[in-house]
């Protein structure tokens, strides 16, 4: 199935992405052949199978409760674009 | 000794000659940089070479020696690739995305390796974020293949490929998703390894997709693959998906005999699609074995074809939603003018990561959306379980599976660019261990056209010993892996 | 509420766990922090890391699965929810979807005709709670404080069996009594620990399909949830009648205004994305684990209610509230045991005064300097006839203010109630002789003047006198 610009245009959106106009009819291009190209497992018999989520078919392991990290925020927000009194700064969000 | 020779020495000749005090840590590691600076420039295998730092824990490791201190790595260079979180050390994913970013702390796999005496030469090239086979979609420019500068060593581990084949570096770490240390391990000629998933830990290697993704390394000879590997894996608790058994001594185990080991050759693997000159490579390859005692056995994996596919979906999905968190708040890339939040969020993202990041995160976004969950990804999921059932059969049978790891050698810099399926298909071999968790490796076997082909070899879930075994017995009666490009000597 | 209409609301409970460490990581979870010192790398999102599953938070959910009378999965997978939202670090919370840890269960109410009613309970699971946004003070920007990111929340979803803002509240309270009783939450709902969503529709009687819903978003205060209900209902109501159509949509009531409004965030194109999370293994639960944990449950509100009744007597309404909190029941129950009193008049004592004074001082039972063995050595005075109830509570009073024992207060204070017959008969003599007119009007046949002569009798003594004497001491001398 080939997609089209306003699909195209919708993904960009769910991931927060811009997609200039001229890269636009790349993406279009190169993305239907992506899909067209993994819609080959449409016609696969898979009836019955389990899905397989993970290679490794153990459980998780569970971690004892205990504090074992501390304030490291000076050192981990030499990293942060724009910080005040310890808080990241974003544009205003609404609710 | 001469130390001009200190550049193709393998990590297990290094050790030993500065255990015979031929030469120290110093002395190799100034040799190493001089390369990378020099003449390995034209490669662009590096993106942050730690000269400084590099030299200071060279002389503490020569300290130590002097002492009589030992440690399994102690004083030996290696480079990682730039998706291993280190302490300090830009660590960019070759993304314009991270292009600032420096990691707080330490990858467990540059923990453990820096534990053992292991000493880092710098970060190295890559496709940005992992995603691609050529190494073509890194910010920091394309790797160049060091057997022709034209070519492509592959993807997405290129440039940790590259400083090994170009002798600008013993060893180096690499990741593998879905083929990304054993394709550009074939295409320079080296040895590469993907261990099995759960071997090596995953805490401070950054995500592309955390069903696939897996550490490795690469290095010039199977034994200091094991040697390496050794020093790298093992249990993290800080990784849910890290597994609890014990790491076995690859090296003390390397020279068990090879004969009567039942070898699989895949009959898909030699279907359309394969070059013919490579094929005899691997051919001949097989009669090497052969000839040690191995016994090879015809075997089918019938829905190989689909991992391609399967692998596109599944990893997609998963790089979407891994590489969310790259929003411009806490780390990393931000856009500059924004007229609101969600402007914000969309100009970083659309700035901050380049084509081939975007097609997969957006591929990933369309499978996992409402409507088409269970077409895509749901279905994906089934077929993997498929292709891992048929290895599970196939390994009822034959103790490794053999094939090619590549259907050619190294292609022309940006000839695949503009066709992500044929960019795609040169993982074609390689997928398969990734959608079922194996451990795969791959060993030079001859030159196609003057360039290096690639032997795969797929064992068992922590089967890693008989595939080193193999590989070592291989290595001692060939010499292929011995050739290093003639520009580089 | 309009007759014609029936109301139909579920709730969506998040309940903080009280674990030391985050869900998915060792950082603190303690309230309060300066921003972001509580906020390790993991909680951050920060490239490479990973998370590890904190047993305290599976146990706890096992924990509340058994009070409920739920199934625990033996297999349960988390999954990620994919939205992007500043103090939603990860641009994903990892959450539960297909497999919750908890399926099924019910949990009984009392409904606006004081029935029992069954709220049956879909499912709860387990995910990660997101930072905050403060917006005061910051230029028109939104700071982000990653404190609370990671806290292990578990969400409880009811069916959508309520049919009135009070019984939601009921259930409310009964599932906050509960968490409390396990001590797997600390239930503060000041601190956002325990807060909920209300779906809320309404259909005509007639009508068979469940009418279009809103959801109500980030309840933290039972005022406020029934408030909101209430509000949402109206509103809906008013749509309908006016010919219009209720929008499936979420909406945020606003506690000042007393009214809900649209959330904006909300409204953007959303598609949650959910698949298994691939840095996560599924959790395998076996029966063995399940049985030691159930050995630990304490006993329950309800089941402490059914025996308050049995064991002490007591009205069903006054076992309902001693049993509402683990510390109010223990407490009563440590009053029961030493006080000679019966066990209904503690219970008025622990439900009256007691309760009434750490309202009033808005204190916890352990903060209070009273003590279950001083209230009981109280009531102790009661039933020995030193002191009247009316004396008692100012004694009690004396007491809440750390001025001593009963005895020492009442001793100090000559608060020893009058029980000498030839005292009690010298002073209704005298109010006897001082009212004249009273006594020609009682004596005319007005009974009700008796009352006079007691209240007469008891403010001559301060109250000391003992009550049962006067009664009968004055009916003798009035006949």
């Amino acid at each position: 199935m080939s997609l089209n610009k306003e699909q195209i245009k919708y993904l960009a959106i769910l991931s927060r992405m811009d997609i200039q106009d001229s890269e636009i009819k790349d993406v279009v291009d190169k993305l239907s052949r992506i899909v067209e190209f993994v819609d080959q497992l449409q016609a696969v018999s898979t009836e019955g199978t389990e899905p397989m989520a993970h290679p490794l078919e153990q459980g998780q392991r569970l971690r004892i409760d205990k504090v074992t990290e501390d304030n490291q925020r000076e050192k981990i927000q030499l990293n942060a674009n724009e910080t005040n009194n310890g808080m990241y700064l974003v544009p205003k969000v609404i609710d | 000794m001469i130390i001009k020779e200190i550049q193709n020495m393998t990590l297990c000749a290094l050790k030993q000659g500065m255990k015979d005090k031929d030469f120290t840590s110093l002395e190799i590691t100034e040799v190493l940089l001089s390369r990378i600076n020099g003449l390995g420039a034209t490669l662009n295998a590096f993106i942050t070479v730690t000269a400084e730092q590099a030299i200071k824990e060279a002389k503490d490791a020569d300290k130590l020696i002097a002492t009589g201190k030992d440690k399994p790595l102690l004083g030996l260079p290696i480079a990682h690739k730039d998706l291993f979180c280190t302490d300090g050390v830009l660590t960019s994913c070759a993304s314009k995305m991270l292009h600032n970013f420096i990691p707080p702390y330490d990858a467990s796999v540059v923990k453990n390796l820096k534990a053992s005496g292991a000493i880092m030469l710098g970060k190295t090239n890559m496709d940005e974020f992992a995603m691609g086979s050529s190494n073509e979609t890194s910010y920091y420019g394309p790797v160049k293949n060091p057997w022709n500068l034209d070519l492509s060593p592959g993807g997405s581990s290129g440039g940790s490929a590259t400083a090994v084949a170009a002798c600008l570096v013993p060893a180096a770490t690499g990741t593998d998703t879905g083929g990304s240390i054993r394709q550009p391990a074939a295409l320079t000629g080296i040895t590469g390894i993907k261990p099995t998933y759960g071997r090596v830990s995953r805490f401070g290697m950054i995500a592309f997709a955390s069903s696939l993704d897996q550490g490795g390394v690469f290095t010039r000879s199977v034994e200091d693959a094991a040697l390496l590997l050794g020093e790298m894996a093992g249990f993290d608790e800080n990784d849910s998906t890290s597994v609890d058994v014990p790491v076995p001594d690859y090296l003390g185990g390397i020279n068990q005999p090879v004969k009567g080991l039942k070898i699989g050759l895949v009959r898909q693997h030699f279907d359309a699609g394969l070059d013919d000159d490579n094929a005899i490579a691997v051919k001949e390859a097989l009669d090497v074995l052969k000839d040690q005692g191995a016994v090879i056995i015809d075997i089918d994996l019938p829905n190989i074809e689909l991992s391609v596919p399967t692998y596109y979906v599944v990893a997609s999905a998963e790089c979407s939603s891994n590489l969310s968190r790259y929003d411009g708040v806490r780390f990393g890339y931000r856009a500059e003018n924004y007229k609101d939040l969600n402007e914000f969020y969309c100009k970083t993202r659309g700035e901050g990561f380049g084509a081939e990041v975007k097609r997969r995160i957006m591929t990933g976004t369309y499978v996992l959306s409402a409507g088409y969950y269970d077409a895509y990804y749901l279905k994906a999921q089934k077929v993997r379980q498929l292709i891992s059932q048929d290895f599970k059969k196939a390994f009822e049978k034959v103790d490794l599976i053999a094939g090619p790891t590549t259907p050619s050698p190294a292609f022309s810099l940006g000839a695949k660019m503009d066709d992500p399926i044929e960019m795609y298909l040169n993982d074609i071999y390689t997928i398969g261990a990734n959608l079922a968790g194996l451990p795969g490796m791959s060993i030079p076997c001859g030159f196609v056209n003057g360039l290096p082909v690639g032997l795969q070899l797929v064992g068992k879930h922590f089967g890693e010993e008989s595939l080193l075994q193999c590989g070592h017995h291989y290595q001692q009666a060939t010499d292929w892996h011995l050739q290093i490009p003639e520009q580089f000597k | 509420m309009n007759s014609n209409w029936e109301i139909v609301i579920g709730l969506e409970i998040h309940a903080q766990l009280a674990t030391k460490s985050k869900i998915f990581s060792g950082a603190s979870t303690a309230y309060g922090g300066e921003p972001n010192t509580q906020a390790c790398l993991v909680d951050l999102g920060y490239p490479g890391t990973l998370p590890v599953l904190n047993q305290q938070a599976i146990e706890m959910a096992i924990r509340f699965g058994l009070a409920v009378d739920a199934e625990i999965s033996s297999r349960s997978v988390f999954a990620r929810k994919n939205y992007f939202y500043p103090d939603l670090p990860k641009g994903y919370q990892i959450s539960q979807l297909d497999l919750p840890i908890v399926v099924g269960g019910n949990m009984s109410i009392l409904d606006g005709d004081g029935n029992e009613k069954i709220i049956g309970i879909t499912r709860a699971h387990l995910e990660e709670d997101a930072g905050k946004s403060v917006h005061e003070g910051l230029d028109g920007l939104s700071g982000i404080d990653l404190n609370r990111a990671g806290t292990p929340l578990l969400e409880i979803v009811s069916e959508p069996e309520m049919s009135s803002a009070r019984e939601a509240v009921a259930y409310m309270r009964k599932i906050h009594s509960i968490v409390r009783y396990l001590e797997i939450s600390d239930g503060n709902m000041q601190e956002g620990s325990f807060r909920c969503d209300a779906n809320v529709s309404i259909k005509r009687f007639d009508q068979k399909e469940l009418g279009t819903r809103a959801e109500l978003k980030n309840l933290n205060s039972f005022k406020f949830i029934e408030k909101a209900i209430n509000h949402e209902v109206m509103r809906q109501i008013e749509i309908i009648e006016d010919g219009g159509e209720v929008k499936q949509e979420t909406r945020l009531y606003d506690s000042d205004l007393d009214e809900t409004r649209p959330m904006r965030s909300k409204e953007e194109a959303n598609d949650y994305r959910y698949f298994p999370d691939p840095d996560l293994l599924p959790v395998i639960i076996d029966e063995t684990y399940i049985a030691d944990i159930k050995k630990t449950l304490p006993e329950l509100p309800n089941a402490k209610q059914q025996r308050f009744i049995e064991t002490y007597n007591l009205k069903v309404s006054d076992a309902q509230i001693l049993t509402t909190t683990k510390q109010l029941a223990d407490f009563y129950e440590a009053v029961e045991k030493i006080a000679n009193t019966e066990s209904q008049i503690s219970a008025n004592w622990v439900i009256g005064d007691y309760t009434a004074a750490l309202n009033r001082d808005d204190l916890e039972i352990k903060d209070a300097k009273l003590s279950a063995a001083d209230l009981a050595g109280l009531l102790n005075k009661i039933a020995d006839q030193t002191i009247s109830g009316k004396i008692a509570k100012e004694v009690f009073e004396a007491m809440w203010d750390g001025e001593g024992s009963a005895e020492e207060i009442i001793e100090s204070k000559g608060l020893v109630q009058i029980t000498d017959d030839s005292e009690i008969e010298t002073i209704i003599d005298q109010v006897i002789e001082n009212n004249p007119s009273q006594l020609a009007e009682y004596l005319s046949g007005k009974d009700r003047l008796f009352g006079f002569f007691v209240g007469q009798v008891m403010k001559e003594t301060k109250g000391k006198a003992n009550p049962q004497k006067v009664n009968e001491i004055l009916k003798n001398k009035l006949t």
